[in-house]
């Protein structure tokens, strides 16, 4: 059962198809799913506040989106991840800053890490906790899928063009990496700052914690930005929708839903 | 042309069309992923573990490796479990305990693979860990839960296959002085042996094939296996883990892995289908 639901999905993946509605205008904004969740939130106030608008927000991940933007499948992408050179011709308009926090056990005793040592951890050279000065035993380490845009950040900022070691457990989401942690005192992993909840523990790296105030003014290093692409400046439906993303309700509910804003 | 003419060429159309959607499914994974097998060449494909697809690795020995233990370790619980709960059930109990009994574990075929994950992610996982020691998610978990999911096609396909052997047989051979036990072991198994190795593999299909539940207790880490307490990867997980953001060689090498699982599976399957035809 579970090959033949996995082969259907497989041939059903699709690309990104411009809604077909009845409200007037409509508009698709399609990428990241580590936007996705973001941009649904925004599309839904903002359609409540426009009966007429009808906004399609679709995953499919950052890369997808910006090869939609960019032959005209959907009006607005949604990326996770910085524009490669050749994608510059893209207008890129960013809308919050998240942190990635690394994260331990409530119980782990380790509150701070070398940027160093985080590689050293994620390249396998260190596995065990004695060698963070801690009470010895194994680490249970707990990465990303490959592809993931939380995952392509960490590789960026942490890993200098080394690869993650194949030991490392694999997750999902942040939600199971979270769930793990929280259920493992042996356990380390990362996931959006946004959202770390009292169940673990976001661990400072050089010194300097995950705080919204430090992710904000780039002390703290593990931040990424989060984008809207769109193909030139946008106009009409497109461009009432990012200036009420940019403006300060706009703003405020990313906040409100554990991101950092890019304007006051 | 008569009623029944017509009748019996639309249900010969629908027939061809689940036969179609099936050729087609098979057309479509080839058509994707051979260009990568054909790149990467066969045997770095199938004989390296490096996985890396988005940096050019494209080995899943690790993930077949994983794969083939952790359906043993499914055998090695779901077979003589489901063959004793199928033995008991259709020598030894009462018929309106039967009636009972039979469908209740067919229930269990219906419960949502998601489920048993979640069930394994919450309780197996912690006692893993806490007992036997690692991360918890691992290759025993992932067998744990599989040996009880293949439980149901074992038993029920083993009841078919005991009930089957002509009542004949048994009378004869207490007739002769055998004990119940002696004419099941000695008489009936035997007679019905085509039939449970046949549910034997298809219970090996159905964990073979297993996805939601496997992601969710084994860890999906890329290493070989070390000890049974290691995380693994299966093929299946490999498939439905990276299928959202692949893109390029990265999805085809997705599909190729998915070659891989049909091959595994079509030999599973014409095995079961050869030893039932032997009968």
């Amino acid at each position: 059962m579970g090959l033949v639901g996995g082969l259907i999905f497989l041939a059903a993946l699709g690309g990104c198809q411009p809604g077909k509605t009845g409200a007037q205008h409509s508009l698709v904004v399609a990428g990241s799913t580590s936007v996705q969740p973001f941009a649904e939130k925004l599309a839904e106030i903002y359609m409540q506040q426009h009966p007429q608008m009808r906004i399609d927000v679709q995953g499919g991940g950052s890369s997808a989106g910006i090869y939609a933007v960019s032959n005209g499948a959907c009006d607005l992408g949604a990326s996770s991840r910085e524009l490669v050179p050749a994608e510059k011709h893209l207008l890129e308009i960013p809308i919050a800053y998240d942190g990635i926090a690394v994260i331990v056990h409530p119980s782990n005793p380790l509150t701070n890490l070398r940027l160093e040592d985080l590689r050293a951890l994620f390249t396998g050279k260190i596995t065990d906790w004695r060698s963070l000065g801690l009470p010895p035993h194994s680490i249970h380490l707990i990465t990303r899928e490959e592809g993931s845009g939380t995952r392509e950040a960490f590789e960026s900022m942490v890993m200098a063009q080394q690869e993650i070691t194949p030991a490392a457990l694999v997750q999902d989401s942040n939600g199971s990496v979270r769930e793990i942690v929280a259920g493992d005192p042996h356990s380390l992993g990362y996931i959006s700052a946004g959202l770390v909840d009292h169940r673990v523990k976001a661990v400072a790296i050089d010194g300097i914690t995950p705080s919204r105030d430090n992710i904000k003014t780039h002390a703290y290093k593990l931040v990424r930005r989060f984008l809207l692409v769109a193909r030139m400046t946008p106009g009409g439906p497109a461009k009432e929708f990012v200036d009420f993303v940019l403006s300060a309700p706009g703003q405020s509910l990313l906040e409100a839903e554990g991101l950092v804003g890019m304007v006051e | 042309m008569g009623r029944g003419k017509f009748v019996e060429r639309v249900l010969f159309f629908l027939a061809l069309s689940s036969i179609g959607s099936l050729a087609l499914i098979t057309f479509f994974i080839f058509l994707e992923g051979l260009p990568l097998i054909l790149h990467t060449g066969l045997k770095d494909f199938v004989a390296s573990s490096h996985w890396a697809p988005t940096k050019g690795h494209f080995g899943i020995l690790a993930m077949i490796v994983s794969s083939i233990l952790v359906t043993l370790g499914a055998m090695v619980l779901g077979v003589p479990l489901g063959l004793a709960g199928a033995i008991t059930l259709a020598e030894f109990s009462p018929e309106r305990l039967k009636r009972i009994l039979k469908p209740t574990l067919e229930l269990l075929a219906g419960i949502p693979s998601v489920v048993y994950g979640f069930l394994g992610v919450i309780w197996l996982v912690p006692l893993i860990r806490i007992y036997l020691g690692g991360p918890g998610l691992s290759l025993l978990a992932g067998s744990l839960i599989l040996g009880i999911m293949i439980l149901p096609t074992v038993i029920s396909i083993s009841i078919d296959a005991l009930t089957a052997v002509p009542q004949l047989y048994r009378e004869g051979s207490i007739a002769l002085g055998a004990t119940r036990w002696q004419t099941v072991r000695r008489v009936v198994l035997p007679a019905a042996s085509s039939g449970i190795i046949t549910a034997i593999i298809l219970g090996m299909g159905r964990a073979v094939g297993e996805t939601m539940a496997v992601i969710m207790v084994a860890g999906n880490a890329l290493k070989l296996p070390t000890s049974v307490l290691a995380p693994v990867r299966t093929l299946t997980s490999n498939i439905a883990l990276e299928l959202g953001y692949a893109a390029g060689r990265h999805r085809e090498a997705l599909f190729a892995t998915g070659i891989v699982l049909f091959v595994i599976i079509m030999i599973l399957n014409l095995s079961a289908t050869l030893i039932t035809r032997r009968r």
